[in-house]
């Protein structure tokens, strides 16, 4: 039905021609939902922003073919592809609240679309929209014909994204990373729904995603990227069981699941022993009846509904939960940027909940607790390079000047793998794994007893994250901190961390050592994630004997 | 709809304070003005009796208290007191300067937006392309030249060189009328009471200060239509609507240029407010009877009464243009509830 041959996309930019996909070809049948997988740059999406020749202001389609039921797609008139687009061939993005128009009606916006293909009429559009949001599910459609996309919630976003899509009947969806963003259980309804909408309807589909769990999972077969070229197809069974190629190898390997060691991640070659960090006997944290209340625009807002935890010395504690479940509430108010509303403290005997943010960071113990956060871009100033946002937090707090400072910052360089000529770069210079390792180097700056890490990992691709999760395991032994690990994703607290807390609503539904947890949970809600969680291809059998060894 | 309108309520209630304040601080700062006025309109002859005459009939000679509580006495009555340099009560003065003033700065915004946006918006679709140029070029000139040198040059060019223009003598020829008084825009009250010879005349006067005006805020406005249509294009629900199939006509009004309109609307406000008090000199270049010049004057004079009424009066205005603006943004951004500011 779609047929792609040798298609290539080229990028005019200030340092010339950059060749985004390079002569790819690939064909899809009908009923058929082609999974492409890939990690960042690969140009899996701009191969679909091709097909729908919507690709942005400098790109082109410089050779190669599309052919769509045996029309050329490449040589059709735009006004032709207009026809095409939403009607026979749809596309559902990423990051669906900002993919709607945010000051438009959502049900004016389906009407826009079924209105534009002549599916409705003026007369009826009202009807119509909303028996396309029926048909996606949403309840209460005709009340959230007139909802705009900043009252909905992110899954809800998606649904009207698919049902935009959906309205006019097309016979190929592409949805390019459709989940990313989205709460796991909400990844789970979302990809459910799709699913099924495209087995009922007969159509085909593209999924692009660097999940490669959800990709096996929905997919009838795989497309590997890397670079914009595929270097591996085959059908989704079987291409993670027994990759050929050795990227494929190399991203089923980073990928987390059950039964692995931290280190399988990692590419054999660069494979070290694993170091066993010590779990001591004495509390470093303990937290008792901890309370957050935010003043709400309509009442307050019960963030965190008193909480009780401990984390010994040396201990690798993960958070879970998905997001409003108070999990960033809880990790601001140990880092001591947030008052607690009530509830105590207590970190290394004293209480320190009650001292008031503002003064905690003229407190002793500020350089003791420290934190990695979650987007290491943003997190970052983007107009101090690596040495000065490393060396930061030791002018202010350690009182380093000079010589002294510049060893130390060197020796934190070393400590997090990150090559000391790159020390003088801007954070845009960096690519998202050595700016995690900038994130990460100032956080140990000072030699913290306690540090959060909050989703550091969740921005990167996997095999970037493979790294940086080994570096952090490392990090762990050597210099014995004790992490909070605060994430949405059970696979990768599974295998860093020695304990699990699982958060609900602002409140603890479940915790106790990682393994118990995740392999016989207790609670329902623990189990739903547990369920949600794509499943991870199966181990190739080569890194199965590997991880024996 | 009940609801949407108790904000708007609200957002009303929430300008009396400011009002309030507006009050006290002009008083205030009239009163913290070099100059002693009782001196001044005593006049060169006068005597320390004669001073402490004025002083007395001005009102001066008691304590600032008493002076404020007058003050105010008067302003609930709609005295704003009387001009010492014009004999007229303060509210005739500004009720016949002020419409000359907005007459002019509406008419030039309006023009500069009939250009502004639509180049702005050709100069963001077509990135790149001779309208983007041409758009960087009138930009740059319109903000580079001060507004009495252009003025000027209108002048000479339209009205010394090529006659086409009326001599620059204020709002009206002599050979017309006065339409009567309605609304105090002259052409609007010339419309209303159906003269077209008054109209025409109207409008050749205020052509060549309004096109000064006009070019001086240009700029402004079409910088920030171009960035905001620009950041409105490349946004990921322009992708969707483009994917979805939807004509670029749509795409390029109903999606884009809805959403590029808040930042274009908070730049008009902005524009409109300087605008006003830039208008001394286009308004002293065209012998316009405007507020700018009329303050200006009784500021020289040390005219407490004229001043303040010029400060409260301006202030009022700020607070209502504020207010139209917030309304307008509550119009076009559904995300925005007064309740939270």
């Amino acid at each position: 039905m779609l047929s792609v041959k040798d298609l290539s996309v080229a990028f005019r930019t200030r340092k010339g021609q950059v060749d985004a996909v390079r002569g790819i070809s690939f064909d899809l049948a009908p009923g058929e939902t082609l999974g492409i997988v890939g990690e960042s740059g690969s140009g899996k999406s701009v191969t679909s922003y091709a097909l729908m020749r919507i690709l942005d202001a400098g790109g082109r389609i410089s050779q190669g073919d599309v052919s769509w039921n045996g029309r050329d797609l490449r040589a059709a008139s735009e006004s032709a592809m207009r026809q095409v687009r939403g009607r026979e061939i749809s596309m559902i993005f990423q990051n669906p609240r900002a993919a709607l128009n945010p000051i438009r009606k959502v049900g004016h916006q389906i009407e826009d679309v079924l209105r534009q293909h002549g599916r409705a009429t003026r007369a009826n559009a009202h009807e119509k929209a909303i028996e396309a949001l029926e048909a996606v599910k949403i309840r209460d459609a005709a009340g959230r014909y007139h909802a705009y996309p900043f009252e909905l919630s992110g899954g809800m976003c998606q649904r009207v994204v698919i049902a935009l899509a959906l309205a006019c009947g097309p016979k190929l969806m592409i949805a390019d990373e459709p989940t990313t963003g989205l709460d796991i259980t909400t990844q789970k309804a979302v990809m459910d729904l799709m699913g099924d909408l495209i087995r009922e309807r007969g159509m085909s589909a593209i999924v692009i995603t660097h999940d490669l769990g959800l990709a096996a999972e929905y997919c009838d077969r795989l497309a590997v990227m890397k670079d914009g070229q595929i270097v591996e197809t085959g059908a989704s069974g079987d291409l993670f069981a027994n990759p050929r190629h050795p990227y494929t190898r190399k991203l089923v390997d980073a990928t987390p699941r059950p039964g692995v060691n931290i280190r399988d991640l990692l590419p054999p070659e660069i494979r070290t022993p694993d170091l066993p960090h010590d779990v001591g006997g004495r509390a470093l944290l303990e937290v008792v009846d901890l309370v957050k209340i935010y003043p709400g625009k309509s009442g307050p807002v019960h963030a965190v509904k008193g909480i009780n935890f401990t984390i010994r010395e040396g201990q690798s504690v993960g958070l879970v939960g998905e997001s409003g479940c108070g999990k960033s509430t809880t990790s601001s108010m140990l880092v001591r940027l947030l008052d607690p509303t009530s509830g105590a403290v207590v970190f290394d005997g004293h209480e320190i909940g009650g001292i008031p943010a503002e003064r905690f960071l003229r407190d002793a113990r500020r350089g003791q607790i420290q934190m990695v956060f979650q987007d290491a871009t943003d997190s970052l100033n983007p107009r101090h390079n690596a040495f000065d946002s490393i060396a930061e937090p030791l002018r202010r707090l350690g009182a380093l000047r000079g010589a002294a400072l510049r060893a130390r910052v060197r020796e934190l360089a070393h400590l997090t793998g990150l090559p000391e000529h790159l020390l003088s770069r801007y954070p845009h210079q960096l690519s998202g794994g050595q700016k995690a390792r900038v994130g990460i180097a100032r956080a140990i700056a000072l030699d913290p007893k306690f540090l959060i890490l909050d989703e550091p990992t969740a921005a990167l691709d996997v095999s970037i994250q493979a790294v940086v999760l080994n570096l952090l395991a490392d990090l762990r032994a050597r210099l014995g901190m004790t992490y909070l690990f605060v994430s949405h994703d059970l696979n990768v607290v599974r295998l860093l961390c020695d304990h699990v807390i699982v958060m609900q609503d602002g409140q603890i539904v479940e915790q106790g050592p990682t393994a118990a947890v995740m392999d016989a949970p207790t609670h329902p809600y623990t189990r739903e994630l547990l369920n949600s969680a794509p499943k991870p291809p199966a181990p190739p059998a080569a890194a199965l004997t590997n991880a024996a060894e | 709809m009940a609801t949407r309108w108790l904000p708007i309520l609200w957002r009303l209630v929430q300008t009396i304070p400011v009002v309030i304040g507006v009050v006290i601080i002009s008083f205030l700062l009239t009163r913290a003005l070099p100059g002693d006025p009782a001196v001044q309109f005593a006049g060169q002859m006068a005597t320390p009796e004669s001073i402490e005459q004025v002083r007395a009939a001005l009102g001066l000679d008691k304590s600032l208290p008493q002076q404020f509580l007058i003050y105010c006495q008067a302003l609930l009555q709609g005295d704003l007191g009387q001009s010492v340099a014009t004999g007229r009560p303060v509210l005739t003065d500004l009720a016949t300067r002020l419409p000359a003033s907005l007459e002019l700065t509406l008419t030039s915004l309006l023009l500069s937006c009939l250009i502004a946006i639509p180049l702005g918006v050709l100069a963001a679709v077509r990135q790149g392309s001779w309208v983007d140029h041409l758009c960087r070029v009138l930009v740059t000139a319109g903000v580079s030249l001060p507004t009495f040198f252009t003025g000027i040059l209108l002048i000479y060019i339209f009205y010394y060189l090529l006659g086409w223009a009326p001599s620059p003598l204020g709002r009206l020829d002599f050979v017309y009328f006065d339409p009567p008084r309605v609304t105090g825009f002259f052409l609007i009250d010339s419309l209303l009471d159906g003269d077209l010879r008054t109209f025409t005349g109207a409008a050749k006067q205020l052509a060549l200060p309004a096109i000064t005006l006009a070019l001086f805020t240009l700029a402004p406005i079409a910088r920030m239509t171009r960035a905001a249509m620009l950041t409105a294009l490349s946004s990921d629900y322009i992708r969707t609507a483009c994917a979805a199939g939807l004509t670029p006509r749509k795409v390029l009004f109903g999606y884009a240029f809805r959403n590029a309109l808040l930042p274009v609307v908070t730049t008009l406000g902005m524009v409109f407010s300087f605008v006003l008090g830039a208008n001394v000199l286009v308004e002293k270049v065209f012998a316009w009877p405007g507020i700018g010049s009329y303050a200006v004057e009784a500021l020289v004079q040390s005219d407490y009464a004229a001043v303040q009424g010029f400060v409260l009066a301006m202030a009022l205005l700020f607070v209502l243009i504020n207010l139209i603006i917030d309304l307008s943004y509550a119009l076009i951004d559904p995300r925005i509830g007064f309740s939270s500011k």
